[in-house]
């Protein structure tokens, strides 16, 4: 059976790694670049901020723009997706105190929990295992407080430049001194069009990625710098919905075992969230690892069956949904991570290298805490020289290094059967990590092989009340892409039938569709580039996300 | 109620919509008026709005009107109105009424309601209807003081004749200085380039239904006959079918013919808001559950290769016999 | 020269009935009406051929600050938001005084409207604009040419299109076939930040909460209700009979 690996993307990082092209009295000079801005590049905008409000004389030596961030969304939180259950802790601790988290914009603290082990008809109750406990943590809209938090960063002296995507990384004599963003305003050729706008250089003495899952600049720079560790990173697919409901959630409800298959063979590892947005909205969300085996699974769909649950259901009528998205999360855990944060002129943090806490489905938090401190790091480098290395060193002496070593081999068990590795990860837990059962060999998903079953026949038709299909979904995450420009999905073209109905039924937005077999055995893969919610799971599966044109892609606000 | 209802007319057709206006003013009851502003063609128009619902036709005829500049009109519906105490005015609308009903509305310091669908006593005065939300909800308005100026959507009445009687009466008004600054140099009547999608009003969609380039003939055909503009679903355009121009839907244009012809359409909600606005939708899909069956007039659950040809026959046959 | 454009700022999500307090409600940060940026494209246009300066005006609340930052960083010089409590609520004609009062402070030479707004705003604005400022006044025009102290406008309506030269100051109102937008650049951006921005209160215009809000206007809404009926389609499943009943149909409707 054919693996997406089998037919890996056209994508050469190298192409976009280049020296500054405009004239240097056109380049747009700034003194630290983030890229991102989500919760690690504006909790690194932030701090920054700050430093520079306590030392205006670095501020003046920076020039007119001592710090910018750009982002390639409409607004800050335009493309972020979350649960999301928030450990309060590294919030509180970037505004040292002087915002109390009750002033941020969210939903409270997380009132009770229930964990339940679902199948078809019923829903057994489990007391919440380790992992899964929640008591003083927050609920958020991470599209809400994105934007909450931009509106911070600009307060704090950041130059906000949305609409702007990443397109290379500008590396001169070895190190790297800034990006060059997209052209705007190209035809499906890459013609230029009437009203067309070439990128710009944006060049800085220190340059933050912070771009989250499947950055696209970030993955560059692993190749190019031959940072990548050598585990590969492995991801999940999280399909999310916001509903305004008729009777508010008294708790935070995570499930697993249905609609999931629990045999090993399938390697559906993932389970649902549903969490109270105040009294009146309700969240529910699938996730599941992107290593699994079935082309006919697809994770929206698996949302839609969930909600169908005897036990579910009632949740949700009388509802109307509000909004939709969907986004990958990386899972490879510790030892996915790079094997440094930092390059010449270059910091990684939040989500891009991979820091993010799987069991206790938590990422968020270690975003701002490591954009609080590449925003330290940076700052010493700018005024007293100190190495980026330094951040590395930050970084390892964190809370973030203990948490994901502590649950550093739990992603992997799961892969190996639900029951099985439900024992495991509560043996790990428990003992902090140190009941060692080795490394579980990872494999790239796109290595995955497949095997074909009849799973889609079970997926609920779309009644538009309760269950909805793809298309009006991406209506919902408020994407409105420009139609008429480049396609940004790297892709090989032909390739065999399952693994383009893999594509189809993976991909949320419908982005992909197969055409006729050939007499190859192959077929073409059409898309649909402008349905694209920019979620990176095609990335983890054999293509590759490159950035569209800035401004492109949903406009989430309570995802 | 004393009501006013400003009627235009092309050459010597007076037009429909005011007609349908006038009409309705007249089911309303109290004194109806009309005013019509143009050249000396003008009075022989004016005797025959009695047959609709006119007791008084107020006419202002003069060379200076004959351009269709809506800053005179301002000025002699004012004069009308202030002259003879009409309570409310109505109008049709068109490029030209919304800019006289405007700047009406700023000369009387009156509420002016618009894209109203109906109207009717209500609440100790009158209520206004309109749609909102590409007409998914019905709004209803009111005015607070008098007169109440009110901009119906056109086609909202059909005219019916009646039997009556207009006087005609000759208005003589001082235009204001800034009425008479604006002059129309030169007149272009369309060329036979036809109609832009937006502004059609007959568009016939094909969408992937049609299964193939060759096939959108299906959709030229039809719009040819019905007089109308050829558009296409997003699909069809990524496929390369048709070009980006002809686009209906979020991501391309919106339109609101009176009628929306879709081939073989399924009707996502990307393409919903780009044309639910249209009076009239016929849909034709050989997928009994496809969306577009949902917010349409007329459903047709067929294949389109079998129904058009045939369909643009019979239609031939009735526009040639 | 000072060419001035008149723009909305409008939330930019999707407008939903909310069923309990049965209002249409739109969230989200505010943004300028899709139409009325075309205004400002020209306006950026004139300046760039003939020299002007560009300054946007709008009546809201504080959020449309961002919006009118957005303009700014296409490259419009000044933005002005007549900001003010008293103001919400104000129907069409109350607006238009509003907007007046602002274009007299500002002695504009040209004053650019989009051609409707995305909400349902019907095209009538800036005819009692022009009305109260005693200017003349060209709607939907699809081309426009400056001269001396003169404008030449294409303006386009059913019966065809009419060529109008009118003096100026003149106000005009621009179709979105007149130009197409430009994408704002990072350097415009940038520049974008720093460039002035006054929030006026009405009583910086002279007025006074009787002029505006909704003790200054004259109209209503009165009830939300819907969805209005759309009947039933009839359907028909039997495609031998289809296109008679559809030629049938269409006759009844006087579409053929």
């Amino acid at each position: 059976m054919p693996r997406p690996a089998d037919f890996p993307p056209p994508f050469d990082p190298e192409a976009f790694v280049t020296v500054p092209a405009d004239p240097e009295d056109e380049r747009i000079e700034v003194g630290v670049l983030v890229v991102g801005a989500g919760p690690a590049g504006l909790a690194c905008a932030i701090r920054f901020g700050q430093l520079l409000q306590e030392h205006p004389e670095v501020a003046d030596g920076l020039g007119e723009v001592p710090l910018a961030v750009v982002e390639k969304g409409k607004h800050p939180g335009s493309h972020l997706v979350s649960g999301m259950i928030v450990k309060p802790g590294p919030l509180r601790d970037l505004f040292a105190g002087r915002v109390a988290i009750e002033d941020m914009p969210g939903y409270g603290p997380v009132p009770a929990e229930s964990v339940y082990i679902l199948t078809k008809t019923r829903a057994l109750p489990i007391p919440p295992p380790p992992p899964m406990r929640n008591h003083g943590n927050m609920i958020f809209s991470s599209a809400r407080l994105g934007r909450w938090l931009g509106e911070q960063a600009e307060e704090a002296g950041a130059m906000l430049l949305t609409e702007t995507a990443a397109h290379s990384l500008l590396v001169d004599d070895g190190a790297v001194v800034g990006i060059r963003t997209g052209d705007k305003g190209r035809g499906p050729n890459g013609e230029q069009l009437r009203n067309a706008e070439a990128g710009s250089d944006i060049v800085a003495r220190v340059t933050v990625l912070a771009e989250g899952t499947q950055g696209h600049l970030t993955g560059v720079a692993l190749d190019h710098f031959g940072l990548r560790s050598d585990h590969p990173q492995v991801w999940e697919l999280a399909v999310k919905e916001v509903w305004r409901v008729a009777r508010p959630l008294d708790r935070v409800i995570h499930t697993m075992g249905w609609p999931l298959r629990t045999s090993a063979r399938y390697r559906e590892f993932g389970g649902s969230f549903i969490y109270p947005m105040g009294r009146d909205m309700v969240t529910i969300g699938m996730v599941v690892g992107l290593d699994y085996r079935d082309p006919a699974l697809s994770v929206h769909d698996l949302l839609q069956e969930l909600k169908t649950h005897p036990k579910i259901r009632p949740l949700f009528e009388g509802g109307e949904r509000l909004e939709w998205g969907a986004k990958t999360i990386p899972s490879g855990g510790f030892h996915a991570l790079p094997k440094k944060l930092h390059a010449p002129g270059l910091l990684l943090c939040g989500d891009g290298p991979g820091m993010v806490n799987i069991p206790t489905l938590k990422g968020f938090h270690y975003a701002v805490e490591s954009g609080r401190l590449a925003a330290e790091t940076a700052f010493a480098s700018i005024t007293a020289g100190a190495p980026l290395g330094s951040f590395d060193d930050a970084v390892r002496s964190s809370f973030i290094w203990k948490d994901l070593y502590e649950v550093r081999d739990m992603r992997s068990v799961f892969g190996r059967g639900f029951f099985l590795g439900g024992v495991f990860s509560s043996a790990m837990t428990v003992s902090k990590g140190r009941v060692r059962i080795g490394r579980m060999p990872t494999e790239p998903d796109d290595a995955q092989p497949l095997l074909h079953t009849d799973r889609a026949a079970r997926y609920p038709a779309s009644d538009g009340v309760l269950t909805f299909d793809k298309l009006s979904s991406v209506f919902a995450s408020g994407n409105k892409t420009r139609d008429d420009q480049p396609d940004h999905i790297v892709l090989t073209e032909r390739v065999a039938p399952e693994v383009a109905q893999l594509w189809m039924n993976m991909c949320p937005a419908q982005v992909y569709e197969a055409g006729p077999l050939g007499d190859d055995g192959l077929v073409t893969v059409e898309t649909a580039p402008s349905n694209c919610v920019q979620c990176g799971a095609i990335s983890a599966r054999g293509g590759r996300l490159t950035p569209p044109e800035g401004g492109s892609g949903p406009e989430y606000s309570l995802t | 109620m004393s009501t006013l209802v400003f009627v235009e007319h092309q050459g010597d057709q007076v037009a429909r919509g005011s007609l349908g206006v006038l009409g309705k003013a007249a089911d309303l009851g109290g004194e109806v008026g009309a005013v019509m502003v143009g050249g000396t063609e003008v009075k022989a128009l004016a005797a025959d709005l009695g047959r609709h619902g006119a007791a008084v036709v107020h006419v202002a005829e003069d060379d200076s009107f004959v351009p269709a500049l809506p800053q005179p009109r301002v000025d002699v519906l004012a004069h009308v109105v202030r002259a003879h105490g009409y309570d409310t005015v109505l109008f049709s609308n068109s490029v030209l009424a919304a800019d006289v009903a405007g700047g009406l509305a700023a000369r009387l310091d009156a509420g002016l309601n618009w894209d109203l669908v109906d109207i009717a006593p209500g609440d100790g005065s009158i209520i206004g209807k309109r749609l909102a939300l590409g007409d998914s909800l019905l709004v209803e308005v009111g005015w607070r003081t008098s007169p109440r100026l009110a901009l119906f959507r056109p086609g909202s009445f059909e005219p019916v004749g009646r039997d009556g009687q207009a006087r005609v009466e000759t208005v003589s008004v001082e235009l204001e200085d800034h009425s008479r600054a604006a002059r129309v140099v030169e007149h272009r009547v369309e060329a036979d380039s036809g109609p832009s999608l937006e502004s059609a009003e007959v568009v016939v969609t094909g969408g992937m239904g049609l299964g193939g380039p060759e096939h959108l003939s299906l959709a030229e055909d039809l719009a040819g006959v019905l007089g109308g503009v050829v558009g296409a679903t997003r699909a069809v355009v990524y496929a390369g079918w048709a070009p980006h121009s002809a686009q209906v839907g979020q991501t391309g244009k919106t339109v609101s013919p009176k009628l929306y012809v879709a081939l073989g359409v399924s009707g996502a909600v990307q393409h919903k808001v780009g044309m639910q606005s249209s009076q009239t939708i016929v849909a034709i899909n050989s997928d009994p559950r496809a969306p577009i069956f949902e917010f349409c007039d007329l459903a047709v659950v067929g294949d389109v290769h079998e129904v058009v040809p045939r369909l643009v026959e019979l239609l031939r046959a009735r526009t040639s016999g | 020269m000072k060419v001035v454009a008149c723009v909305k700022c409008v939330p930019e999500g999707r407008a939903r009935l909310d069923p309990s307090s049965m209002r249409l409600e739109r969230e989200g940060a505010a943004e300028i009406n899709a139409f009325d940026l075309f205004a400002v494209e020209e306006a950026i246009r004139i300046k760039e051929s003939n020299g002007a300066e560009v300054v946007v005006v709008s009546v809201g609340p504080g959020p449309a600050e961002e919006a009118l930052r957005s303009a700014l960083a296409l490259g419009a010089d000044r933005a002005v938001l007549v900001n003010d409590a008293s103001a919400a609520g104000s129907d069409m004609v109350a607006t238009a005084r509003i907007l007046a009062k602002a274009l007299e402070r500002e002695g504009a030479d040209l004053v650019l409207f989009g051609q409707q707004t995305s909400d349902g705003g019907g095209a009538v604005l800036w005819a009692a604009v022009a009305d109260l400022l005693r200017l003349p006044v060209v709607s939907q025009t699809t081309s426009l040419e400056l001269a001396d102290r003169s404008v030449r406008a294409v303006r386009q309506s059913e019966g065809g299109d009419d060529v109008v030269e009118a003096p100026l100051p003149a106000v005009v109102a621009v179709t979105d076939a007149i130009n197409e937008l430009r994408y704002a650049s990072l350097k415009g951006k940038m520049a974008a930040k720093k460039k002035p921005l006054d929030a006026l209160a009405l009583s910086d215009l002279g007025l006074g909460p009787d002029d505006a809000g909704a003790r200054g206007s004259r109209t209503d809404v009165l009830r939300i209700s819907g969805p209005p009926s759309r009947p039933d389609a009839f359907r028909i499943e039997e495609p031998d009979r289809a296109p008679q009943v559809i030629v049938d149909f269409l006759a009844e409707r006087q579409l053929v």
